[in-house]
């Protein structure tokens, strides 16, 4: 072998290890920012569920069952599910209605449209508290002509529905809109071609199409509506085992320095929580990923 | 017949239910959201321009601002710096417990804010884990601005490293295959190469963030102490003024918050815009 | 079925997507619309199937005012470009979907929505991807499928959207040739949609070039090649070459130079051929003819091209291989380029017909 080409070699070998050095960090760099997020991640969010689980069963389980089944917790709990079971099927009803409008038809004040339904999550849930009280409690907009009518909104279960309803407002709508966007009206309008009416047209092709979208959405709705604090807070008046909310009874006990109590409670929240992150995750990683990134392709052009 | 038949249909859509669904929509979005607001309008029209200028610039009420805005500031800046590093090592690395700290990431988003706020307290207070160690170095965690950044940073957390996440993921291999091509060091293609690319969605993170801080309530209210002048936040102010009656004062100060909320929705808009232009370039 | 198409104009915003267009596609024919992007084909398609509304004008099916009808109700067949497979639905349930969604009272029994749709998959060559997904399939495959599935409601018309445009070239070819045996078998009624002047030449009985939301020609495809009506259809039909010269009495006044003096009154006039009426000799013809010089041969293929250079501007010329041998052509020869056949087309548009 000439000894040029040894040199050569050498220096291929070189160029070839400064190029996969820049091309990923060194072993320590790597490990000492795994541990940086891992400690990061552990402080900030894993320190306070652990925390939850921990001192809800502080004084064992029978103060935490005795919490759980105490008549003022269980109304709570009913509000809760009632307070759901309303604003959940409406909410996803309009997401549907508002996603088919904005994404199979054009007209004007489309972006204006998807502007307001984003509204709700600029507000702090505090203000949406508040607005319904300008709008309902005693000396709101309506207030007179409610009182005049018997109707009692603010300081009642209607009003933290109402507020409830405005927080979870654009969670299915904003799920299903870019997903429907992206997967384009012609299969609409090919089922129409073929002579399906527009209901079997949606139950058949559009449904199926977005049913994960619709399932994210209606997950991530429930979750907040069953969370819900601040604005809830603002229009209940926490009247004990009438207005009161799983959080609202958290709030309670915990000030009241009920700690077991309160912990126990939230323990429920908090699985209702991971529940939903669980099946956010699996929604996420086995459907919707593989769906964007389908569209995406279709998008570019490329024939999967 | 046939001729006004094709006239009315100039504006007719193929696909049914345009009417239904687009009434529907507007209708409900009228009544939950248009109405409400259009009481917020009404009550602040009730005030003077002189009243409205009083009761927002009470100095309770800008200590408040202070107190948010600056908390918010910091706790945005930590979940910057921190997001990046989680989404960076999330995108970048594979080891084990990946997918559960992915996952994780987003309890903030989950967790009611009434259970994350007792808990944060619990952990931060005198006698709890955090709080007895900070006590030790001089520092008090619960019911200080401390406490508040940290109940901040937990709930803007997931906004980061959700805008960040994607924007790693799109980053083309062959960008840094041609900046490790042309001789730059590790360093210098983060630098120059990595780190510009992802800086709006970055900066779009830090912006959504601050923007659920500013608003935040239910994380911050058990932690803050709420002691007036000292650590009492804005929205906790609207709910005092809502329990002494003052919906004026009320109105007036949720305006303002409004207000500073939709000028960072319009930034984030911005912002969002130019790095999708970004994108394309 | 015959369609009939009269007066329709469709504007999008302020952009005239087809412009008082009226055409009749006689029954059992197979159509092709024939034009650039931007033309109106699509939108023209899209409105007899009812997926657009024209403002003016209206579309018959035989003497039935389409209308009145939704588009379910046409009994219109429609191939979309991309396909609009139903993507969560397998093969099967695709083509039986027509079936399936027809009122109780007219749907067929499950053993003949079985039946049928095993016959369309056998026509369509598809028998045993019946349980596939439209994910799993090649794009000639769900060409296909897309294809089945408008056949299986019986319609009156089949309309099709650049039916081989999503394909590569060869698959392309043989669908092509599949279609047209597949019309000459069933018989329908059909219109598709092309850019490519060649597939529209090739598969189509009649021709209708379109430009800007206007019919330029409508004709069998020897016709609109060999007759163009005006100088779009004539480009667009094909490469071909266009000299501006000076002509009398239809003559080009090219040869012998100079002109004579009578050239220099003569009408301004552009003259058009085509690179295989482009005659080349090595020495001056007797006929009119000019000078010009070999710019570059491409010689493989089964044809050789050759580009020239002359007073005219750039010339394109087709001959055989033989001939490039006896002219010996390499770069930077000079020979004589004559117009076997060609067509003028003076100012005020009409074209005749010289040569």
């Amino acid at each position: 072998m000439p000894p040029d080409a040894v040199v050569s070699r050498d220096l291929l070998a070189l160029q070839r290890a400064a190029y996969a050095s820049a091309r990923t960090e060194k072993p320590w760099v790597r490990r000492t920012l795994i541990g940086l997020a891992l400690t990061f991640v552990a402080l900030l969010v894993l320190a306070p569920l652990a925390i939850v689980f921990l001192f809800a069963f502080e004084k064992g389980r029978d103060v935490y069952f005795a919490a759980l089944t105490d008549p003022v917790a269980w109304s709570a709990i009913r509000l809760t599910l009632f307070t759901a079971a309303v604003c959940v099927p409406i909410n996803t009803a309009f997401g549907v209605a508002a996603a088919w409008a904005i994404t199979k038809f054009d007209f004007r004040g489309k972006s204006l449209l998807i502007t307001l339904i984003d509204l709700p999550f600029a507000v702090s849930p505090v203000i949406a508290g508040l607005i319904f009280v300008l709008l309902f409690g005693l000396q709101g907009w309506l207030g007179p002509w409610l009182v005049e009518h018997g109707v009692k909104v603010i300081f009642a279960p209607a009003g933290i529905v109402l507020a409830t309803m405005f927080v979870t407002f654009p969670f299915v709508a904003r799920e299903l809109v870019p997903l429907m966007q992206a997967q384009g009206a012609e299969e609409e309008q090919a089922a129409m071609m073929l002579g399906a009416s527009g209901w079997k047209t949606f139950w058949r092709v559009t449904l199926p199409n977005v049913k994960w979208g619709l399932l994210y959405g209606v997950i991530l709705c429930n979750a907040r509506a069953m969370g819900e604090f601040g604005a809830v807070s603002v229009v209940s008046g926490h009247v004990r085992g009438l207005t009161n909310t799983m959080t609202l009874h958290v709030e309670i006990l915990y000030n009241e320095y009920d700690t077991a109590g309160a912990f126990a409670v939230a323990s429920l929240l908090t699985l209702l929580a991971l529940v939903t992150l669980v099946l956010k995750s699996l929604i996420e990683s086995r459907h919707l990923k593989p769906l964007k990134a389908k569209l995406a392709r279709e998008a570019r052009g490329d024939d999967a | 017949m046939a001729r006004l038949g094709s006239v009315r249909n100039r504006r007719a859509r193929v696909l049914p239910g345009f009417g239904l669904t687009l009434g529907f929509t507007l209708t409900y979005l009228g009544l939950i959201v248009l109405l409400p607001f259009a009481a917020l309008v009404w009550k602040t029209a009730d005030l003077s321009w002189g009243e409205f200028l009083a009761k927002v610039t009470d100095p309770r009420v800008v200590a408040s601002y202070r107190l948010s805005f600056g908390t918010a500031l910091v706790a945005g800046l930590v979940n910057v710096v921190f997001g990046l590093v989680v989404a960076w090592v999330l995108v970048r690395y594979r080891f084990p417990g990946r997918r559960l700290i992915d996952a994780i990431v987003d309890l903030p988003f989950a967790l009611p804010t009434a259970v994350s706020g007792i808990a944060l307290t619990t952990l931060y207070a005198k006698t709890g884990w955090f709080g007895s160690v900070l006590d030790r170095f001089g520092i008090q965690g619960a019911f200080s601005p401390f406490g508040i950044t940290v109940a901040l940073a937990f709930v803007g957390f997931p906004f980061v490293v959700r805008t960040v996440q994607p924007a790693l993921e799109d980053l083309e291999a062959e960008l840094e295959d041609a900046a490790a091509s042309l001789g730059a060091t590790r360093l210098q293609i983060f630098l120059r190469v990595l780190l510009p690319s992802v800086l709006p969605a970055l900066l779009t993170g830090f912006a959504l963030s601050f923007a659920r801080a500013l608003g935040e309530y239910g994380s911050i209210v058990f932690i803050a102490g709420n002691q007036p002048m000292k650590t009492e936040i804005t929205p906790l102010l609207i709910i005092v003024k809502l329990e002494q009656y003052d919906y004026a004062g009320a109105t007036a100060i949720a305006v303002s918050l409004l207000a500073a909320s939709f000028v960072l929705l319009f930034a984030i808009n911005l912002l969002q815009a130019w790095s999708q232009r970004h994108h394309a370039a | 079925m015959k369609i009939s198409v009269r007066n329709v104009t469709k504007t999008f915003g302020n952009y005239r997507a087809l412009d008082d267009v009226s055409l009749e596609v006689p029954d059992g024919e197979l159509v092709a619309l024939l034009g650039p992007s931007g033309s109106g084909k699509t939108t023209l398609l899209r409105i007899i199937a009812g997926l657009e509304l024209p403002e003016h004008g209206n579309v018959f099916f035989d003497d039935d005012d389409a209308a009145r009808r939704k588009p379910g109700e046409r009994r219109v067949g429609f191939v979309f470009q991309h396909y609009a497979l139903f993507r969560h639905m397998s093969v099967f349930e695709n083509v039986a979907f027509g079936l399936r969604v027809r009122p109780r009272s007219t749907r067929p029994a499950e053993p003949e929505i079985r039946r049928r749709v095993h016959d369309l998959l056998g026509m369509v060559q598809l028998d045993g991807f019946a349980e596939r997904f439209p994910s799993q399939l090649s794009g000639g495959q769900r060409q296909r499928v897309a294809l089945a599935r408008a056949l299986a409601v019986e319609p009156r018309v089949l309309l099709l959207d650049e039916p081989f445009g999503a394909l590569d070239a060869k698959v392309r070819e043989e669908l092509r040739q599949w279609l047209r045996r597949l019309h000459d078998e069933i018989g329908v009624t059909s219109l598709f949609v092309t850019h490519d002047q060649e597939e529209a030449l090739d598969v189509a009985d009649r021709v209708v070039v379109m430009d800007h939301g206007k019919i330029e020609q409508v004709g069998s495809p020897e016709e609109v090649f060999h007759s163009p009506a005006n100088e779009f259809v004539l480009g667009f039909l094909g490469q071909v070459n266009r000299l501006e010269v000076r002509a009398l009495r239809g003559e080009p006044m090219f040869a012998p130079r100079p002109y004579p003096d009578l050239g220099a009154t003569a009408p301004q006039a552009r003259i058009f051929a085509r690179p295989h009426q482009v005659g080349l000799a090595k020495t001056q013809p007797d006929g009119p003819a000019f000078p010009a010089k070999v710019v570059r041969v491409h010689a493989a293929g089964p044809i050789v091209r050759v580009e020239l250079a002359s007073e005219f501007g750039e010339i394109r010329a087709e001959i055989s291989h033989d001939r490039l041998r006896e002219l010996e052509l390499r770069d930077g020869v000079r020979v004589w380029v004559g117009l076997l056949e060609y067509r003028v087309y003076p100012h005020d548009g009409a074209a005749e017909r010289l040569g």
